[in-house]
């Protein structure tokens, strides 16, 4: 049971939602916006966050589209990861969101919950850092478009008023070849030890990882020791010496144990990109 | 902050006060449909699963108010469906805890997707867990089900 009460709202424009945001906050309320709940009801739950009032995102249309077009695709952030799933129209995307929680979960998280969330793994995010994509986000200035690189930096930097409306990306990615891995501790529906997303643009690797720091990330420096003509091992090698963070020690691996199934994902993934020639 | 609200369950219009906090799973208890489990609250059992608009959803995880103007079916909606029938041909329970969520989700997957192959059967059912471990059982019930469609 959530210990506290709150209002929730469903708008059905993105003006109506920031001004409610706005009129909510003035009132001297603490408001969030909301996708699918399924974070914000169970940390909620535990007393580990606090609104009094939720804006309900499910009913705008901009962030309920799901457009292909021979130049771009266009992801709604209202979407479900099971829509998204079905849809199969960036598969990339499709490998690494049948990867998040299980089936049931997934036909209420949304894709704005799972990259704005507070659950630092935000695997969805990584096919998009990928892809270089771009973001619409609404807020108080209002609405934007901006390179996911500008926003996304271990998390998502929104202020409190502004909320993902779409993430898009240029048609040519779904179309090039690709590889997504996730190893759990135990089991098929967990958070990872370690993900990586990988794909090929003009001969050359890009790599996104979750689980491996406490956020996801892009490198590319990381990028460019993969793809140095050197040995395999020394190339992975290489690559995890320039890691952003420490990694992740914790309950679920510790560091030394996800260095492992790192170094072990890692060669897998190139094997597969690069084939024989790895 | 309360809230009088009309919610379709099982074909019925049912009139109650929530909380506007308050979970799908608190509302159906509440009304006396306690077919819906409370197991671990927090997403990962599915005991708690019903449908809204036909989709397996975990009742601990959505808020009621959600649900107003949408279609929601409990265990307690179902009768005498083939998935039932072969839960009890299969022996696919012990303790029948889990039962119920584990039926809504076959439910909608063998209606909703007649053709499911191995691995759509292993998605979907990943998300229930079955303490007493009829797993095996489980899946022979769906399976049984899916042959019976096919025919
Ligand atoms: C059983 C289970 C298993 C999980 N397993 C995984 C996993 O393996 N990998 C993984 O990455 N995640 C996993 N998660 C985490 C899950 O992805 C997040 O809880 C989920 O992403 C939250 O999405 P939601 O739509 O329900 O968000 P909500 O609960 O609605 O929102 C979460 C937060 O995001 C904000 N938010 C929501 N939408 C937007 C938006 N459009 N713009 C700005 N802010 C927004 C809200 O204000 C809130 O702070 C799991 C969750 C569950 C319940
Ligand atoms: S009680 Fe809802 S998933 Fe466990
Ligand atoms: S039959 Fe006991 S939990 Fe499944």
């Amino acid at each position: 049971m959530i210990p506290f009460d709150v209002a929730y709202y469903r708008p059905s424009t993105i003006e109506e939602a920031v001004q409610l945001f706005s009129s909510l906050e003035a009132e001297g309320k603490r408001p969030l916006y909301y996708g699918g709940g399924t974070e914000f009801i169970t940390l909620a739950r535990l007393g580990r966050t606090f609104a009094d009032a939720v804006i309900d995102l499910k009913s705008l249309p901009e962030c309920r589209i799901l457009s292909v077009t021979a130049h771009e695709l266009t992801f709604g952030a209202a979407l479900s990861l099971s829509t998204i799933e079905e849809a199969n129209s960036f598969p990339l995307l499709t490998k690494a969101v049948r990867e998040i929680a299980d089936r049931t979960a997934r036909n209420q998280i949304t894709l704005g919950g799972n990259i704005c969330g507070r659950i630092f793994y935000h695997e969805a995010v990584l096919p998009f850092l990928l892809a270089d994509s771009r973001v619409v986000i609404a807020g108080k200035e209002g609405i934007s478009e901006q390179s996911i690189h500008e926003v996304f930096e271990q998390y998502m930097r929104l202020s409190p008023s502004q909320f993902l409306v779409q993430v898009k990306i240029d048609a040519v990615y779904n179309k090039l070849p690709y590889v997504h891995t996730k190893r759990r501790q135990q089991g098929n529906t967990g958070y990872p030890l370690v993900t990586v997303a990988a794909l090929k643009k003009d001969e050359k690797l890009r790599v996104a990882f979750s689980g491996v720091c406490p956020f996801p990330f892009r490198s590319l420096e990381v990028e460019e020791r993969l793809n140095r003509k050197l040995p395999l091992d020394v190339r992975i090698a290489n690559a995890i010496e320039a890691l952003p963070s420490p990694v992740l020690d914790d309950i679920e691996g510790s560091a030394n144990y996800r260095l492992f199934v790192l170094r072990h994902a890692l060669l897998d993934v190139i094997t597969a990109l690069e084939g024989e020639s790895a | 902050m309360k809230s009088e609200v009309i919610l379709h369950i099982n074909g019925e219009q049912r009139s109650t006060v929530i909380r506007q906090a308050d979970t799908l799973l608190v509302v159906l208890r509440h009304l006396e449909l306690t077919g819906a489990k409370p197991g671990c609250l927090n997403g990962d059992c599915g005991a708690c699963t019903v449908l809204v608009n036909d989709t397996p959803i975990k009742s601990c995880m959505m808020l009621a108010i959600e649900t107003v103007g949408q279609e929601i079916t409990t265990i307690e909606g179902l009768h005498d469906t083939a998935i039932q029938r072969a839960f009890v041909e299969q022996f696919a329970f012990q303790c029948g805890y889990c039962t119920p969520g584990f039926v809504m989700n076959a439910y909608a997957l063998t209606t909703q997707k007649p053709d499911a192959d191995e691995e759509t059967i292993r998605k979907w059912l990943e998300s229930n867990i079955c303490r007493c471990t009829s797993y095996q059982e489980i899946e022979q019930a769906v399976r049984s089900v899916l042959v019976q469609k096919k025919r």
